[in-house]
């Protein structure tokens, strides 16, 4: 399929349930794979990478699970079609910035997808709505044995996987998930949770991954070290960590509920009447107001199928996918124009939020707010 | 517990420094931690000290010069880029990326997916040494009609072993 058919089907991960699907967005794992004998592509010449690319991509786009799916070489892609990739989190920043002899492969539905020449020979990603670490991770395990009968991976019994960074050396994985917490930031828990977490050897990132800020409350926790422990003790360390940070979301929405009632649904009514009827919004305010419309969905003021269109109206209202739909290149203002209108135009169908739908305040909370 | 940096003293001093989110644990010796001025935390980074870049004399020795026999990358470039050349690199560079390795993960050796093919050349080497075992009895009991079937199954394994082409 060419570009424009990619973007005529709704990824797979945007369009289902998943569960813990009120905190965790998606959840996502890499797998960093090399072949044996040819330089990493970092310290190949031109030549190298195409041969390399020309050895994999073949194999790569025969698999089953890309029956249907695209295939395209970077420099065939515009600026612009990459940068869509990048924002649907399909490739890396880094990769889209690739010249000659680097590709992306993926399925029809973007939930697998194939880097040849990244920082290594493959990176291969997984994607799926909520938290599912273990079904991630058998998609993806599956690809790696199909692709591993074809292709002499650089695999050492000693160090297993062996990656152009030594930060991913061993299993190769990284595996993350991307969570929503709104009630944590809204009371100052954030940074004791970050704390708590990088001590136990996992990272807390941005939207878009290392180096980038927490935009929309989102943040991202994925493991920190590839070496020494099995895939699944990772992805169970890292389970038990999101679960638990889970919790303390929750908490936190119980207790803002109790504690700070007006404020919160202030902040939630407000963020809908803003998004329904602004004409020029900056995308860090969308994405903040969007994030308190899907607080607003978690507690049972908007109904259910919100969520996901809210998740859809985060990626479609980046500045990439903003300017393939006008099909033009838009300055920042235009890109503030039509990112309220798409906005506007998805919320018109919306009822709002319905506070009669909250429980009462427990009484005991109201005296001792009063005592 | 030996010192990371000079690899003979006992190591007295235990570092762990966080760096961009990032825990790198260093044991080191009482003279070394001193050279290396561990008593100013904020004055240097546990990475250069592993490859052994923290002072001047360091820089021009001939370890910081190596290089990979196989792709030419130089143990000056993965300093700066922190990057390898190539898988063979991580033979080449051992010794640096030992404490690199130790400090950056949960353990120095692979508990991971082993590929089937790196499965297959395992389970093949160890079939050879059981026939090379049985190879040196058979000679040993002066049993060479079993000694030779034994060679040629070895010759036939070893075939199976070669790495192929492509």
């Amino acid at each position: 399929m060419n570009f424009d058919d990619l973007m005529g089907r709704t990824e797979h991960w945007l369009n289902s349930k998943g569960p813990q699907q009120h905190i965790v967005i998606s959840t996502r794992i890499r797998f960093a794979r090399n072949l044996a004998h040819r330089p990493f592509p970092g310290w190949s010449k031109r030549a190298e990478r195409i041969q390399v690319l020309d050895e994999i991509k073949a194999p790569v786009e025969a698999l089953p699970e890309m029956e249907g799916g695209f295939s395209q070489v970077l420099q065939d892609l515009t600026a612009l079609e990459r940068q869509v990739l990048v924002e649907r989190h399909l490739i890396s920043r880094e990769h889209a910035a690739k010249g000659a002899g680097s590709a992306v492969v993926m399925n029809a539905q973007q939930s697998l997808s194939v880097m040849i020449n990244e920082e290594d020979h493959l990176r291969m990603q997984a994607i799926r709505p909520g938290l599912q670490f273990r079904d991630a991770f058998e998609s993806l395990d599956t690809m790696d044995t199909e692709l591993e009968l074809l292709l002499d991976y650089a695999y050492s019994p000693k160090l297993g996987y062996l990656t152009a960074c030594p930060t991913n050396v061993g299993t190769g994985m990284r595996a993350s998930a991307m969570l929503h917490l709104p009630a944590l930031v809204l009371s100052d828990q954030m940074n004791p949770v970050i704390q708590a977490v990088n001590k136990i050897g996992l990272a807390v990132r941005g939207l878009y991954g290392e180096g980038t800020e927490a935009l929309g409350n989102l943040f991202q926790v994925s493991n920190q070290t590839t070496l020494g422990e099995s895939e699944s003790d990772i992805l169970q360390r890292l389970t038990r960590v999101v679960e638990q940070v889970i919790s303390h979301e929750e908490s936190a929405r119980q207790v803002l509920l109790e504690t700070k009632r007006t404020m919160v649904l202030d902040q939630i009514g407000r963020a809908y009447g803003v998004l329904s009827n602004a004409h020029s919004i900056a995308s860090k305010e969308a994405l903040n107001l969007l994030s308190l419309l899907r607080l607003g969905v978690d507690l049972h003021l908007m109904d259910d199928t919100w969520r996901l269109a809210i998740d859809r109206l985060l990626i479609d209202t980046q500045p990439a996918h903003l300017q393939r739909e006008s099909r033009r290149k838009l300055a920042a203002e235009a890109r503030d124009v039509m990112r309220a209108s798409i906005i506007r135009t998805r919320l018109e169908n919306a009822s709002g939020p319905d506070f009669s739908s909250l429980p009462e305040i427990p009484p005991q909370t109201s005296e001792n707010a009063e005592g | 517990m030996q010192c990371d940096v000079c690899k003979k003293k006992p190591a007295t001093v235990f570092l762990t420094q966080i760096l961009g989110g990032k825990i790198q644990k260093v044991n080191l010796c009482e003279s070394c931690s001193k050279e290396k001025g561990v008593a100013d935390p904020t004055g240097f980074a546990l990475t250069d000290l592993l490859l052994g870049v923290g002072n001047s004399d360091e820089v021009a020795s001939p370890v910081g010069s190596a290089r990979c026999p196989v792709c030419g990358f130089s143990q000056a470039e993965l300093k700066k880029t922190g990057r390898l050349g190539c898988s063979a690199c991580y033979d080449a560079f051992e010794e640096a990326l030992g404490s690199l390795l130790k400090a950056m993960h949960k353990g120095t050796a692979h508990h991971g997916k082993v590929p089937a093919r790196a499965m297959r050349s395992h389970e093949l080497s160890r079939q050879v040494e059981a026939l090379q075992d049985s190879l040196a009895k058979a000679v040993g009991d002066e049993n060479y009609e079993s000694a030779a079937s034994l060679r040629d199954q070895i010759r036939q394994l070893e075939l199976g072993l070669q790495p192929e082409n492509g």
